[in-house]
């Protein structure tokens, strides 16, 4: 059995060989993603449009805002299949633990966690806020600020970090970080324009339309990054106790 | 030049790791050294110009995914039997 699979890996495996020999080559001019329209109309009216200096977040949190609102929805989704899968499964698996859990946290290891934690939030947060001009955003900004609460679980323990952000509140966390979202789509369809088209939030915001598209993706931003903060720890603290929220690693 | 060398020293090292992180029997190893094998990933979008996804596939791939993996097998055997 092993073996044949190894044979339509393999096989499979050769034929992508073959076939990636129809790709242009990197930074091909003429390749189909550099001369089509849509390209080029992104590059030249990026700036003009949304005073955004990084093209990347202009794109997912504007132009295809839409598409990452229910990319976040996705992510919340999965956790929240996770958290309720395990939790209803069966309560079997405990005794086929090799490891032991240590109680007892080590020295060294929480003061180093207590000094790089606030270190570890604040690029978080810095990742965030700073998407539109250099690279990251609300995806990157929240995994670093959930790797922090991962962080005091794994260096005290579960119950520490829950006590910090339950799973109740990961949830509640998560849901508000799509209404903020979809708040600010709704609001500019309120305010005349199309969901999720920023310039009208001009009408009420002292700026001009390019800068309110400019701040509106700020706000959408921080609303993917609390939805994805809340639901890599969810994420964390259940896979790592089957679904019990005790006794994790 | 020295662009494709490093490109074909990440390759060979991306192939490598792929079909270590599969022959692995120990899986907490496995998972470490999938964890490698995105980080790999990381350097090669870093390279070609796309950092905003290789400063995802650094934080989700190398990072959250490889701790996830772990607190899985936690509840698991560590050896895989096959």
């Amino acid at each position: 059995m092993k073996r044949t699979a190894l044979i339509v890996v393999l096989l499979i495996g050769l034929l992508l060989a073959w076939a990636a020999r129809d790709f242009p080559s990197w930074g091909d001019p003429d390749a189909p993603a550099s001369s089509s329209p849509v390209s080029s109309h992104f590059i030249a009216s990026t700036g003009v449009d949304t005073e955004v200096p990084n093209m990347v977040t202009a794109v997912l949190a504007d132009y295809r805002g839409f598409d990452t609102m229910f990319e976040t929805v996705v992510v919340f989704i999965a956790g929240l299949a996770v958290v309720s899968i395990l939790r209803g499964g069966p309560r079997r698996r405990t005794r086929d633990r090799e490891f032991v859990v240590d109680f007892e946290p080590d020295l060294i290891v929480t003061n180093t966690v207590r000094l790089i934690v606030p270190v570890i939030q604040i690029f978080a947060l810095y990742v965030l806020a700073h998407g539109h001009v250099s690279p990251g955003g609300g995806f990157q900004g929240g995994v670093a600020m959930g790797a922090s609460f991962i962080l005091i679980a794994l260096a005290w323990d579960l119950k520490t970090a829950l006590a910090r952000f339950s799973i109740d509140r990961c949830f509640l966390v998560a849901g508000l970080g799509i209404l903020i979202y979809a708040g600010i789509g709704l609001f500019s369809m309120i305010l005349g324009g199309e969901f999720l088209d920023y310039a009208h939030l001009a009408k009420i915001l002292p700026v001009s339309p390019e800068m309110a598209r400019y701040h509106a993706m700020l706000g959408v931003e921080i609303g993917v990054g609390f939805t994805v903060t809340a639901i890599m720890f969810a994420l964390y603290a259940s896979l790592s106790t089957d679904g019990r929220m005790r006794d994790g690693l | 030049m020295g662009l494709e060398l490093y490109n074909a020293m990440i390759l060979s090292l991306l192939v490598v790791v792929a079909a270590l992180s599969l022959a692995i029997r120990d899986l907490v190893v496995s998972a470490m050294v999938f964890g490698v094998y995105s980080f790999l990933m990381c350097l090669l979008w870093a390279e070609m110009g796309a950092v905003d996804v290789a400063f995802t596939e650094a934080t989700v791939g190398a990072g959250v995914s490889t701790v996830v993996l772990i607190a899985t097998i936690f509840n698991l055997k560590r050896k895989a039997k096959d």
